[in-house]
């Protein structure tokens, strides 16, 4: 009995090691719906759904990582983890550094929030670093104020550091709908592309399977249900 | 964790908070604490070691060794802590992961910086990425113990180098009269009477030690800061306990815990201090003689 | 672009002269050195205006923890063990988020006869609000150091002192105090030197950039985190708080030397370069 369990086990091993590539998927676990660390202190969220999915389809094992917003382009570069699947719009200047597969998500606009209807948006502008949103406000000359991760951009407009934030639509708008009228949407602006996974400019193979295994499921209807569970049902779909 | 939890949007109370305080993620912050704990306990020993081979260096009579102790010795007087901590973790793994690639993938032609990518080959990758998710956290944390001992080595490299210099020299005098060799001399005299001297400065090394804790959080480490901005965070309703900002409240918490570890180290040195000073020619040392007469 | 229109562009980015993007693509040594050198300046203003505050604070720590009356003595007491007990880490988080807790507008202090509005917004910018947490937190440092030396004041002095007819205030003054600060100079050294490292904290826990001014080692960890190379940034950013950290001790020796001037030669407390109190 014990030398089957045994054999079964190893089996089940050598068929593992054959079939499937392990795959490290690096997220940054603070930025829901897209990504964040639940009560039980998993990974959760619309990319956890998906990224799980995709793996499925290309038949890879994947493990997922956090890693700090600021610091996750170089630690994909480095090697620390294969693909980044954290919300990252797909920009020209970060398509320099890494790869993008397909977009996931279609381009989905971008919103300054504030206290009140007529905050000014060219005053002091909360964004988390190193996000298109940062550099849009650089840019702009507004008075960037920047935070490590998004959750203190939101407690920035709160308590009045910043007079809006700017910030994804599809983060901020559950917390502008359960902020009981304390927080309100002030302008609406088209920045970025899609969403889309980083992987590193010399992994070809596994763009190539992640550009598969999206289509797929554009293909067969699954991403479409998939966006609307996590971001609602007004969220721009495929 | 308990039954009642089961559905949380239902409660409330103080059963919800006992349910919050219960989550998996809370679960996981209570343990945090102790990778800290385990942190302190594994750097203290580790830059004792690293601080007695630069104090021994730095008395070295060969000058190249010497100037090294010296320099080690002095660095960490000159640059903030908070730079190494930075610096040393990147720059070994990059130091490993280059001298792995030397050896184990020599006909790559590519050169290992291309403009700003470090790449090497992937059998030379540290931890391999195909090894499981325990591994790569636990070399992460070594990195981090290293990045502690290399400072906090060259600290206490200072404070044994002062206390090696006050042993009085009439005891390493008496050894040598008594026909010990300098080998001899330095592990059975120099070396136990040290201690008292070192004492002082090493018992605030520690107080430094614990306190410097919190920066485990800039490598990378999921250690209590971590937890804290995490839970504390305001969650909306994705989350099975959704709650404003009590980011301030995470961390009173945590400045309760470090003004108590602090009280605890005071109360367990000022013990040692005070059998380590038994039988020393030291003044201390003398009135515990009389006292015990 | 040349060295020299980069040191125009960036010298003074730091407080917000110059331009206003910062350096992106390939980032060349000379942009390391000028833009790290320009966040330098804040480090320099925290340092020296908190040591110089916390100067004064620490001498009345020092005395009141000194003070036989407990009402003195126990806040003291207190306050030492806070501030030296908990990681400025922790210290700078706490504030910052107590500052931006306060009332926008400002809170409306009712002195009877009128009201006065004490604006409060500014301090939860970093140049005020860190440079408060890092003057209480040198206070309580060199406050223990300033007691210690109190408390080392030899007993001769005083006696002296009492025997020329002098009290209160003029034997502090003129007896206790100057001798204090000689023995408590050399642990005050290093305790300025680690105040001035301490500075690199400030916007790495709690306090916000504006408009990407910061310190010196906000560039560094910038351009480390955009270059993937740390190998420059920090190297740079060493080198400067070196210098930093020389300077500083020039400067203490020549105050210290000062202070001894009276002495014996061979009497004189140097500043030891092996302190057994580091922070």
């Amino acid at each position: 009995m014990k030398t089957l369990i045994l054999t079964a086990a190893a089996l089940a091993l050598t068929a593992g090691l054959a079939s499937a590539q392990t795959v490290r998927l690096g997220t940054e676990g603070a930025y829901p719906p897209y990504n964040f660390i639940n009560d039980a202190g998993e990974i959760d969220g619309f990319e956890r759904e998906l990224g799980d999915e995709l793996c499925k389809r290309a038949d890879l094992t994947c493990e997922w990582v956090t890693n700090d917003w600021d610091s996750i382009i170089p630690n994909l570069v480095s090697g620390n983890y294969d693909a980044i699947i954290a919300g990252m719009s797909v920009t020209e200047e970060r398509d320099k550094v890494i790869d993008f597969t397909q977009e996931y998500v279609p381009p989905a606009p971008t919103l300054y929030v504030g206290r009140s209807a007529d905050a000014d948006i060219k005053g002091v502008v909360a964004a988390q670093t190193a996000t298109i949103q940062a550099a849009y406000v650089a840019e702009s000359g507004a008075t960037l104020l920047e935070y490590p991760t998004p959750d203190e951009t939101i407690a920035a407009v709160r308590n009045g550091e910043a007079d809006v934030v700017l910030a994804d639509k599809d983060f901020l708008m559950p917390i502008v709908n359960e902020s009981n009228g304390e927080l309100v949407v002030v302008d609406q602006i088209q920045i970025g592309g899609g969403v889309g996974m980083g992987v590193r400019e010399s992994d070809t193979e596994l763009k190539a399977k992640f550009d598969a295994a999206i289509q797929s499921m554009k293909d067969d209807g699954t991403l479409n249900p998939l966006i609307v569970k996590w971001f609602g049902e007004d969220a721009a779909l495929w | 964790m308990f039954n009642s939890c089961a559905d949380p949007a239902t409660i409330e109370g103080l059963t919800w908070l006992l349910c919050y305080l219960t989550t998996g993620k809370h679960l996981l912050f209570y343990t945090s604490f102790g990778v800290v704990l385990l942190l302190m306990l594994i750097t203290a020993p580790a830059a004792l070691a690293f601080g007695f081979g630069g104090a021994m260096a730095a008395r070295s009579h060969f000058l190249p060794l010497s100037l090294i102790g010296k320099a080690y010795t002095a660095m960490v007087r000159g640059v903030p802590d908070i730079i190494f901590f930075l610096f040393v973790p990147i720059a070994l793994d990059q130091a490993f992961e280059y001298l792995r690639h030397k050896t184990k993938c020599p006909d790559w032609d590519q050169p290992i910086w291309q403009g700003n990518d470090f790449v090497v080959c992937a059998e030379a990758k540290l931890p391999l990425s195909s090894s499981p998710q325990w591994i790569h956290e636990t070399y992460g944390f070594t990195l981090a113990v290293l990045a502690f001992a290399v400072v906090f080595g060259a600290f206490a490299s200072n404070v044994i180098y002062g206390a090696m210099q006050a042993v009085p020299r009439a005891q390493m005098e008496t050894a040598e009269a008594y026909g010990m060799s300098h080998r001899q001399s330095f592990w059975r005299i120099l070396v136990p009477q040290m201690w008292v001297y070192a004492l002082p400065g090493l018992s605030n090394l520690w107080m430094i030690l614990i306190k410097a804790t919190p920066l485990l959080f800039l490598l990378g480490v999921r250690d209590i800061v971590y937890w804290a901005r995490e839970l504390g965070g305001s969650k909306t309703s994705h989350f099975d306990y959704p709650h404003p900002d009590w980011r301030v409240w995470y961390f009173v918490a945590l400045l309760f815990f470090y003004l108590l570890m602090t009280k605890l180290s005071e109360k367990v040195l000022r013990r040692i201090t005070l059998r380590l000073s038994h039988g020393q020619a030291t003044l201390a040392g003398e009135m515990q003689r009389k006292a015990a007469r | 672009m040349s060295c020299v229109q980069t040191i125009q562009d960036y010298a003074l980015r730091s407080i917000g002269i110059g331009e206003r993007l910062l350096p992106k693509g390939d980032m060349t040594l000379c942009e390391h050195v000028t833009l790290i050198g320009s966040g330098l300046i804040w480090n320099i203003y925290y340092g020296a205006l908190a040591l110089f505050f916390g100067f004064f604070l620490a001498n009345a720590i020092a005395v009141a923890k000194a003070s036989g009356n407990p009402w003195l003595r126990k806040p003291a007491e207190w306050f030492v063990f806070v501030f030296r007990g908990s990681p400025l880490f922790i210290q700078f988080f706490l504030a910052y988020e107590t500052f931006v807790l306060l009332p926008r507008t400002g809170i409306d202090l009712h002195l009877g006869f009128t009201t006065i509005t004490v604006a409060t917004s500014w301090l939860s910018k970093a140049w005020a609000g860190a440079l408060i947490v890092l003057f209480l937190n040198t206070a309580a440092y060199s406050g223990e150091i300033f007691y210690g030396a109190l408390r080392s004041v030899p007993k001769g002095d005083i006696e002296a002192a009492d025997a020329y007819g002098m009290s209160g205030w003029s034997r502090f003054r003129r007896v206790i105090w100057p001798t204090m600060m000689r023995l408590a100079w050399p642990a005050y050294t290093n305790e300025a030197i680690f105040l001035f490292h301490a500075t690199t904290l400030v916007y790495f826990s709690g306090f916000p950039a504006f408009q990407q001014k910061g310190d010196a080692l906000y560039y560094a960890t910038y351009f480390a985190s955009k270059t993937f190379n740390p190998f420059v940034a920090y190297p740079v950013i060493a080198a400067y708080f070196i210098v930093l950290t020389l300077s500083i001790i020039g400067l203490f020796g020549v105050v210290n030397r000062y202070l001894n001037r009276h002495l014996p030669k061979e009497r004189r407390s140097r500043i030891r370069l092996r302190p057994q109190i580091i922070r």
